[in-house]
């Protein structure tokens, strides 16, 4: 399971960092994305991996923290998910203000000088 | 402690009074003259209850705590040279708001003009009477940034900007040298007490680092008090209002400067560098400025140089040393002070009143102004050295001294020719101001017609002449013993008391001074048309301007230079950018890791699970996929995208996240709608660029390829490799363990969130508040290419009758789903501290609801029905969160400590009903708002492209018709 999920890190990062090498602002813009799944993937699995054990414990009594999956990263990851929507937003904004005011989609705002 | 707390209160008033000014309305001329007057009174005051205890050889010390994190402390000083030069700047400030109230236009806001006046007062006194020599290089900076506005207090004009500056780059610079000195010093005499450095004279001077303390120090004394090389900036000053150059220029800003000099004589003069350097650029600049100043046509030019060359004449006599200099010195300071502040507001005067500071256009105005011209004759009589005026008696201690063997070096010898030459040239340019001004044929092309000016703006010149007279005719009686308390609490108290006296009998100083009248007298008679008619300079002087050479070397520093360096380090391409930034990434993670990572002795593993490696098969595919097609099939790009975020969020749900599995599903929905709303906006691409054919396209392509298998792989390694070891405990136990006792709620996620970890999840809502305002902005000015504005082919093509029910089914099944997706965000909020759920996940799906009518119908038909203010459910969500927070200060906690406890509600039972639950409504509310902000506006972009074209097709068939 780990060898898959480290795996999958890779692949959504390779893509992510490939498309953000590229000239055109959509190809940055779904890189983006593709790279904040990798990195919140990444957060997540270093609390190691612990399937069926939520962290949502009992009404009183001993806690035992083995027991359950470690909530810290899932909080990390929680505010990152949907700030990583926000900062998704705000570049989609300045892509297509760019795209109105330079006529061209090239992230430098003119095509490249052949 | 009376004495204590006054003296405290001196310090602090000109800031105080600054502050209540800077409140009052621009037209209140009247209220803010009283103000700042009496608030300089109200010193003065202080100042005289001070004088007994000051006269007796008594030191007054009072500290402020500043920093007392480093063990700094504000601490003051005053003894008896800090109280008189104290009193000079508050007294002729008094003199100078009096007259700045009928100088200024009514234009001019008198209220902000006299705050910065009051707080370069304070500044100014705060260097004067700074305890410690860190706290005088702020005060010292201070005067230089206020220096700044007060000279660009017309900053309308490109000569204010210009000149203001100037003076702050040369000042401030100036000020950081004096800093590292200052530092140095407190390095070596082991204290930052002015008192503690000021008795380590014979430490500092055996040190290795004097030389460098000198130079440094002298830097900073040197380009406050315009000497030269550095003098070019005062020229530049006068730009400013005429009362601020009689202020600066007369008694604060320059003498800073020469106060320095004096003040830290006793710390680093008597060395053979202190007495060359300090006294042969004293004599430079006294001679040179008064030769400039001869040739000047402009008034206040004139007087500029003459301020650099008096300045001059103080430095020389600081250079020199010894006590009598010390004591020259200082009574120059006042002597100067007086006769150039009342001779700048004199000629503002003239300017105010005839329009012009030409000297080639006035003449002969002793006649429509004859108070006005006698007490400037008499002030620039004094600035000559004319017997029975002040600036005599002190311009004869300088020829005294400079006659006066010292040390028998060359530059000793040279001293009373050096003298001579200024003496003569200052008795000429005085002689050129009054000759040309006052007398001769009365000039009759001036702008206005010169009269006497209203009585109070007279006033003050009035008092500053007596004074000349006074202290000239009787300075034994007047200023002696003050000059003389002043002396001895700088050289020590063992100085014998000096009698300043008119007559010292026929001897070389009185011989030096008749001849550079008689010669100075000659020079002006037989050069007068030459200098009229010439250039602003001496011979081939005037083409060396140390303004040319700044002005050249800020160009090349302030501008070529960078841009030379950004043309070779920068560029404005954001690939080259981010590939650096990925390559140093990658650079700095192999340097750290090389050698360190390696696999744990026995690998943790869970067992192999066929349909989890199927699924991520499929997202690995539509990853690789999403980067294949994002140029050409951005809208394949975007469904293969979702793909891959499904595939995520099934995995957080797989690995124990209910919470994020939940929140990342929602946001993949949000994130799709906005990328779709964005599509619309960019250009069709159907064929294929020709460029992308190339072997130089191919080429980045590889080189990126390879960058991005290298991150692959470094990231899929070190997350294998973290992943396979033993679990160490870490804070995560203790959030396990106390989120139900602690944080009254079962589900840990949520705890964290709103409970423990609550400052951060504000300042995170508070980021997507901004980014949805900053969406929203950028929106508004939002212009989309030509040729999007078209309506695009789907609704172009849309003739055919079939295509009007489109969707009808579903747009009626999602009206319909409204209440229901409430219902659900209702369900994941209020379950969200026990279960998983939260105010996230309920904020997005509410967002949902409202996007949904969005798609089902369109803006027009759901604006109609529904009234969202995202922007108000932002704020009040974060006011919400905030007040939240602050309740718990009532109850005497920190910001945003949290209260838990079950609530029993009949019929539903226990209910959980912590304070983190009103949080948490903060976080709801603002993530609705902020979502559907940035997801309505760009929504709204189609609406206004629809009018745009509305409004051009009504143009179009008007004028068809």
């Amino acid at each position: 399971m780990e060898i898959i999920l480290s795996a999958a890190i890779g692949i959504l990062s390779a893509s992510g960092i490939w498309l953000l090498l590229r000239p055109r602002s959509f190809q940055v813009i779904i890189g983006l994305c593709l790279l904040s799944y990798a990195v919140n993937l990444f957060i997540f699995s270093m609390g190691r991996l612990a399937p069926g054990a939520p962290p949502i414990m009992p009404k009183g009594g001993f806690v035992d923290p083995t027991l359950y999956a470690d909530p810290v990263p899932q909080a990390l990851v929680l505010t990152a998910i949907v700030i990583s929507f926000a900062t998704t937003a705000l570049f989609l904004v300045v892509m297509i203000a760019s795209r109105g005011m330079t006529g061209t989609d090239h992230v430098d705002g003119k095509e490249r000088s052949q | 402690m009376a004495e204590h707390n006054l003296f405290l209160l001196l310090a602090c008033l000109p800031f105080a009074t600054s502050l209540i000014l800077l409140t009052l309305s621009p037209g209140a001329r009247g209220a803010s003259t009283w103000l700042s007057g009496l608030s300089l009174v109200a010193g003065l005051a202080i100042l005289a209850g001070f004088l007994s205890g000051i006269r007796d050889g008594d030191v007054l010390r009072a500290s402020m705590e500043w920093v007392p994190s480093l063990g700094m402390n504000l601490a003051f000083r005053l003894d008896g040279f800090a109280w008189l030069f104290t009193t000079l700047v508050l007294s002729i400030g008094v003199l100078v708001v009096i007259y700045a109230r009928y100088y200024m236009p009514a234009r001019d806001s008198l209220p902000r003009f006299y705050a910065l006046l009051m707080a370069f007062t304070g500044a100014m006194q705060g260097i004067l009477i700074s305890g410690n020599v860190l706290g005088m290089v702020v005060f010292w900076e201070l005067t230089s940034f206020i220096s700044f506005l007060l000279i660009g207090f017309w900053h309308g004009a490109a000569a204010a900007r210009d000149g203001a500056r100037t003076a702050l780059i040369i000042t401030a610079l100036g000020g950081l040298c004096l800093l590292t000195a200052m530092l140095m010093l407190g390095h070596v005499a082991g204290s930052h007490d002015l008192g503690v450095i000021l008795r380590s004279g014979d430490a500092i001077r055996a040190h290795p680092w004097y030389g460098a303390i000198l130079a440094l120090f002298l830097l900073g004394a040197f380009t406050k008090s315009a000497q030269f090389p550095f003098h070019f900036w005062l020229p530049g000053a006068m730009a400013a209002p005429t009362p601020v150059s009689a202020f600066l220029h007369s008694a604060t800003m320059v003498k800073a400067g020469v106060f320095l000099l004096v003040r830290f004589s006793p710390a680093l003069g008597g060395t053979e560098a202190w007495f060359f350097t300090v006294t042969s650029i004293g004599m430079a600049t006294l001679i040179l400025g008064a030769a400039v100043a001869l040739y000047r046509h402009d008034l206040k030019g004139l007087l500029a140089y003459s301020t650099i060359s008096h300045l001059g004449l103080i430095t020389a006599l600081a250079g020199i040393g010894g006590p009598v200099a010390i004591l020259a010195a200082i009574f120059h300071i006042c002597n100067h002070a007086v006769f150039k502040a009342s001779l700048f507001m004199a000629a503002g005067i003239i300017d105010h009143e005839t329009g012009t500071r030409d000297m080639r256009r006035l003449s002969g105005l002793f006649r429509p102004m004859p108070f006005t011209a006698s007490l400037a004759i008499v002030a620039a009589a004094a600035m000559a050295g004319v017997p029975l005026l002040n600036g005599f008696l002190s311009k004869e201690m300088f020829l005294a001294e400079a006659v006066d063997w010292h040390n028998g070096t060359w530059l000793d010898n040279a001293l009373p020719y050096f003298a001579i030459v200024g003496s003569t040239l200052s008795v000429a340019y005085s002689l050129r101001f009054i000759a040309t001004v006052f007398f001769g044929p009365q000039a009759t092309n001036l702008p206005k017609a010169p009269h006497e000016p209203p009585a109070w703006m007279r006033r003050p010149v009035e008092l500053l002449v007596l004074i000349c007279l006074i202290v000239g005719i009787l300075p034994a009686v007047t200023l002696g013993p003050t000059v003389n308390m002043a002396a001895r609490s700088v050289v020590g108290p063992d100085l014998p008391y000096y009698k300043i006296a008119v007559w010292h009998g026929v001897n070389a100083p009185l011989i030096l001074s008749l001849v550079a009248m008689g010669v100075g007298t000659l020079i002006y008679v037989f050069s007068a048309k030459a200098i009229a008619t010439g250039p602003e300079g001496p011979f081939l002087l005037h083409r060396i301007r140390g303004q040319r050479i700044y002005d050249w070397l800020l160009f090349r520093l302030t501008w070529r230079l960078p841009r030379l360096a950004l043309g070779l380090v920068s560029t404005e391409s954001l690939q080259p950018q981010l590939r650096l930034l990925v390559l140093i990434a990658l650079a700095v993670a192999a340097a750290s890791l090389w050698g360190g990572l390696s696999l744990a002795p026995e690998l943790r593993l869970h067992a192999f699970n066929p349909a989890f490696a199927l699924l991520w098969t499929v997202g690995a595919a539509c990853a690789i996929g999403a980067a294949w097609q994002a140029k050409y099939h951005r809208f394949a790009a975007l469904v293969l995208l979702g793909g891959a975020g499904v595939v995520t969020c099934v995995t957080f749900a797989w690995f124990s996240s209910p919470d994020l599995a939940v929140t990342q599903l929602l946001v993949e929905v949000v994130t799709t709608a906005l990328l779709l709303l964005g599509l619309r906006w960019l250009p069709k691409r159907r064929s294929e660029i020709p460029e992308d054919k190339l072997l130089p396209a191919k080429v980045r392509r590889s080189r990126d390829l390879v960058i991005a298998v290298a991150g692959g792989l470094g990231i899929a390694s070190i997350a294998f490799a973290v992943m396979t070891r033993p679990v160490v405990s870490n804070v995560g136990d203790w959030f396990l363990g106390n989120a139900y006792y602690e944080g009254g709620g079962t589900n840990v996620v949520n705890v964290i969130l709103v409970d423990f970890r609550a400052f951060d999840t504000f300042g995170e809502i508070a980021v997507l508040a901004i980014v949805g305002l900053t969406v929203y902005g950028l929106l508004r000015r939002f212009r989309p290419a030509p040729e999007s504005v078209a309506a695009p082919d789907q609704q172009t093509q849309a003739d055919s009758p079939s295509l009007d029910d489109y969707l009808f089914v579903p747009s009626v099944i999602m009206v319909w789903m409204f209440p229901v997706l409430i219902m659900l965000s209702g369900y994941f909020f209020f379950r969200g501290h026990d279960l998983p759920g939260g105010g996230f996940a309920a904020g997005v799906t509410l967002a949902i609801g409202f996007l949904i009518q969005y798609i089902a119908t369109n803006v027009r038909w759901v604006e109609a029905r529904i009234t969202v203010l995202p922007i108000r459910w932002m704020g009040f969500g974060l006011l919400g969160a905030v007040t939240t927070g602050m309740g718990a200060w009532i109850f005497g906690y920190p910001f945003l400590t949290a209260h838990a406890r079950y609530v029993h509600i009949p019929l539903i039972g226990e209910v959980p009903a912590a304070t983190a639950m009103l949080f948490d409504i903060g976080v709801f509310a603002t993530v609705v708002g902020a979502v559907v902000l940035m997801l309505v506006a760009i929504a709204h972009q189609s609406l206004r492209a629809s009018r745009m074209r509305e409004m051009d097709e009504a143009a179009a068939r008007k004028e068809a018709a």
